[in-house]
């Protein structure tokens, strides 16, 4: 099924991907999407969306199963609370992706912003992972509770910029980080820790890795060749002493 | 203090945000306000319809030798005594009401005029010239200074050469057809959607901000304002349109025109790095940002935002330091657009060269090519 967005505002946009949802289309296709906000956002069945155009903010929030393919560039809060499913994004993506993510997958080929992962968490067999092909910028895992965060810095539209900003893993506190090729350690934040990986972790990763490949068409040998690390809390409370000392 | 017998605010809250987008054209292309009009207007929602307003450069070719002012009147009184003052100080070459168009979203808009204008010789004129050091560009700051705090229901609304602004309250593609924008055509172009947070939706506070040709669109919230304000007053730039932005325009035209700093520089004031960030850094770099920090440690803007700055020089994106507030660049050709949003410039640029997102704290600059005005 084929909607042609080309100047549709948000809500009637949203209102006919879930109608279409309800009426039990397998594949939507957006044409011509611009901005559109909420695309995706609370839809409970395993249907495929595949959007032209930039989406909105807040593409696949509240999201519980389906996948979202998006063959443009995207922008910020993607995957807000997301529970279950996937987006791919076949270009760069903003801030704030994945927040408060609790299950599911984000597959980000290129670049992705500031804030990514923010918050995550995961609980028993929900747990999320969110995979950017690019560069970060600040604060990536900030807050993190849960769940797998990849940054593999391959594929950038900009060469001169650093793999990932400042505050990395700001209060951090759950879930791990895998990042292709090492880390800049003048840029993490005193809650984290760089580990190597263990033969666990590395089938671990090669399993996320493969999966994201298949959806972006990418060689996972080429990814998997390069060393990675482990970025992990160094305690499940760094806040715990900020006004006083807490009871161990 | 001014006191207005009419509410010239209104108070609802809403759940929203601003949204703000830009281009210039390099070579100086003049492009039309609906190109404008059409990117701000993708970004509908952002606002609440308590503000909307644009900055236009290059629109104004046959006066561009003049101050350029756009003048709101909340009464009559406020227009007749302000046409006295202009008239007591400067030549004005030319004066006529700012088109507008009447439709239904608009109401209880104020009056607009604009006026052409050089500061006449008069004997406060040559005092000012001659014995207090001051440029033309001075006695016109001190001049609108004077008419935003001194005659009561009369605002500047821009004093720059070859610009103006156009702002009210409404959605700016409700004040861009009350302002017939279409009709206009600039090399440079900002617009601003707003959702006023902690300050009123009145006609004044809509963004652009200016000050002779500086103009500022704003997204977030400058918990600094406070300080800055008080700062500010110091140099003679008084607050007067109940908005925190408004202390950005004075701020830059501070840094830049008068104390000679580059854009680079006035953005590392406005945002400089953390002191942690700075001790980090090769030593001349570090002196360098540890000078700007002590020196304008109240010219620092704290809290969420990004800005848009335009003046005859070109246009510049900056964001707060920890990127609390969202900014899309892009380019195509001699073009180079700056948005809240991506889509809004994907809607009038469907396929640019480049597209990113700046750094925190690192202004995008784009400078209009030597000689185009």
């Amino acid at each position: 099924m084929k909607i042609d967005a080309q100047g549709v505002y948000y809500k009637d946009l949203n209102n006919q991907i879930r109608s279409a949802v309800a009426s039990g289309a397998d594949k939507i296709e957006l044409v011509n999407v611009n901005g559109q906000y909420f695309i995706g956002d609370g839809i409970n069945r395993p249907v495929t969306i595949t959007i032209k155009g930039v989406p909105g903010n807040d593409l696949g929030a509240f999201m519980n199963g389906a996948t979202i393919v998006v063959r443009d560039n995207a922008q910020d809060n993607i995957g807000n609370t997301m529970n279950a499913g996937k987006v791919v994004v076949h270009g760069h993506a903003g801030d704030v992706l994945g927040y408060g993510m609790r299950g599911g997958r984000i597959h980000i080929l290129k670049d992705v912003g500031y804030r990514v992962g923010i918050h995550m968490k995961s609980y028993q067999e929900n747990k999320p992972v969110l995979i950017a092909g690019g560069k970060a910028g600040d604060f990536f895992g900030e807050y993190m509770a849960g769940g797998v965060l990849v940054l593999l810095g391959m594929f950038s539209d900009d060469p001169a910029k650093p793999l990932h900003g400042f505050c990395f893993g700001t209060g951090m506190h759950g879930g791990t980080i895998f990042v292709r090729g090492g880390v800049d350690e003048a840029k993490l934040s005193r809650e984290v820790g760089v580990f190597e990986l263990t033969g666990e972790d590395r089938q671990e990763l090669e399993g996320y890795v493969k999966e994201y490949c298949r959806d972006l068409k990418l060689d996972a040998k080429e990814i998997l060749r390069e060393n990675f690390v482990k970025v992990l809390p160094r305690s499940k409370r760094p806040y715990g002493n900020l006004y006083c000392p807490m009871p161990r | 203090m001014k006191n207005n017998l009419k509410p010239t605010h209104r108070f609802e809250k809403d759940i929203s945000n601003c949204g703000l987008t830009g281009f210039i054209s390099k070579s100086g292309k003049l492009v039309e306000g609906s190109v404008i009009i059409k990117s701000i207007a993708l970004m509908h929602d952002r606002g609440n319809g308590l503000g909307g307003g644009f900055a236009a450069y290059g629109i104004y070719p046959d006066f561009k030798e003049f101050f350029a002012f756009h003048l709101m009147y909340e009464s009559g009184m406020a227009l007749q005594l302000t046409e006295e003052y202009l008239a007591e100080h400067f030549l004005i070459d030319h004066h006529e009401e700012i088109p507008t168009r009447r439709n239904a979203a608009i109401t209880n808009p104020p009056a607009f005029r604009r006026y052409f204008v050089k500061p006449l010789e008069t004997a406060e004129y040559k005092e000012a010239r001659e014995f207090q050091n001051m440029t033309d560009e001075d006695i016109i700051v001190t001049h609108v200074m004077r008419i935003n705090n001194e005659i009561e229901g009369s605002f500047v609304v821009s004093s720059g050469k070859n610009m103006g602004a156009f702002k009210g309250v409404g959605y700016p593609e409700e004040i861009a057809d009350f302002f017939r924008l279409e009709d206009y055509s600039g090399h440079i172009w900002t617009a601003h959607n707003r959702f006023p947070t902690n300050t009123p939706g009145w006609w004044g506070g809509a963004h652009p901000f200016t000050l002779l040709d500086w103009s500022i669109v704003h997204n977030g919230e400058i918990s600094s304002y406070g300080i800055n304000k008080r700062y500010l007053e110091m140099y003679g730039y008084l607050c007067t349109m109940l908005t925190d932005t408004e202390v950005v325009a004075y701020m830059l035209d501070l840094l830049i025109r008068k104390h000679g700093l580059s854009p680079e520089l006035a953005s590392m004031a406005l945002a400089a790095p953390f002191w942690d960030m700075i001790d980090s850094l090769p030593e001349d770099e570090r002196q360098l940002l540890t000078a700007i920090r002590q020196v304008y440690g109240s010219g620092l803007l704290n809290g969420p935002f990004a800005i848009l700055f335009a003046s005859n020089e070109g246009l510049i994106g900056l964001n707060d330091r920890v990127k609390l507030r969202p900014l899309v660049c892009a380019t195509k050709d001699d073009f180079v657009y700056m948005a809240s949003e991506e889509a809004a410039i994907r809607e009038i640029c469907s396929q640019p060269d480049r597209v990113w997102s700046p750094r925190g704290g690192e202004p995008v600059i784009a400078r209009l090519n030597p000689g185009v005005i």
